[in-house]
């Protein structure tokens, strides 16, 4: 089962990216002050983060303007969905085959 | 490359940080058990004062199509009563949940929470303007029925957005409600037995599953 560890992407060792992820899969799309409460991270480590996974094209942002402010959300893409999917399969082979 | 010293249990934590996450950002975990407890308090109370008190029968006008102005002794003292147990209901809910969250470290106005009661308040308002219509035409029989059964409604969309067990709770609401609206004559007992008995029982069992 050696083969599974390739499979596992590099783009979600980090915790928070990994963070962003398993959030994102699960709600339509989630504006930036939310995603930093559920992930108690600074603005700064949370942009970056999400810089990263946009570079990438697994999530993607729309910004918008509620009552003149502006309010970025992200939401996950069609890609980025896969990856995750394919990750998760990942971890949970490794873990089934080192048992 | 990947990091092949990465250890098994790394990836198991791994695992553990998704599966809570995806709970954390879709559902609001910080309901307080307690103010099921509270509710089901008042509730009791509110129906104790509605029948000793106040004399609240609600077989002896169902289906009676009258004027407010001239059939119901004391109707409008019942309708703020239960008004009045729904208002301390909801602020107790609010209080307790919100300390809830503090406790664990998260906010209680987030997207879940948000969404938990953006999803509930539709039945719930329907319902509730519906309750009054149809006591203003005078069928007040109905009131008690319809509050059950819109309420179990509530519950039942909720049981999406907090603990799924919620969703029995709505069930079994609307089951008494259903059965109130056939057995007028024990309305009142089953209304005490779902809004009361009911939701100190599930109150409890919250607290023991997820507070403790």
């Amino acid at each position: 089962m050696k083969l599974s560890i390739d499979d596992l992407h590099k783009a979600f060792e980090n915790r928070i990216r990994l963070g962003i992820m398993s959030a994102l899969a699960v709600n339509e799309s989630l504006d930036f002050t939310s995603l930093k409460q559920f992930l108690d991270v600074t603005d700064g480590n949370l942009a970056s983060h999400l810089k990263t996974l946009e570079k990438k094209d697994f999530i993607a942002v729309k910004k918008s303007f509620i009552d003149r402010k502006p309010n970025t959300t992200y939401h996950i893409t069609d890609a980025g969905k896969k990856a995750f999917e394919k990750h998760l399969v990942a971890l949970e082979q490794i873990i089934k085959s080192q048992r | 490359m990947i990091n092949a010293e990465k250890n098994n249990r790394d990836y198991i934590q791994d695992i553990a940080e998704i599966r809570s996450m995806m709970e954390r950002s879709s559902k609001f975990m910080s309901l307080s058990g307690w103010a099921g407890v509270m509710a089901g308090i008042y509730a009791l109370t509110g129906s104790y004062i509605a029948r000793q008190v106040f004399g609240f029968h609600p077989d002896s006008y169902f289906y009676q199509p009258l004027s407010l102005e001239n059939g119901f002794p004391n109707l409008p003292e019942v309708i703020f009563t239960g008004m009045g147990v729904l208002f301390l209901s909801v602020v107790t809910a609010l209080i307790l949940s919100r300390q809830k969250a503090k406790k664990r470290g998260l906010s209680s106005w987030n997207a879940t929470s948000k969404r938990l009661l953006s999803s509930i308040s539709v039945p719930l308002f329907s319902g509730g303007i519906f309750i009054l219509i149809v006591a203003h035409i005078g069928l007040v029989g109905l009131m008690i029925p319809l509050s059950l059964i819109f309420y179990g409604l509530a519950l039942f969309q909720a049981g999406q957005f907090t603990f799924n067990d919620i969703r029995y709770l709505g069930l079994i609401q609307i089951v008494l409600g259903l059965l109130s609206s056939y057995f007028i004559s024990h309305s009142l007992l089953l209304w005490a037995i779902g809004f009361g008995g009911v939701h100190i029982v599930y109150g409890i069992v919250i607290y023991l599953r997820y507070e403790r």
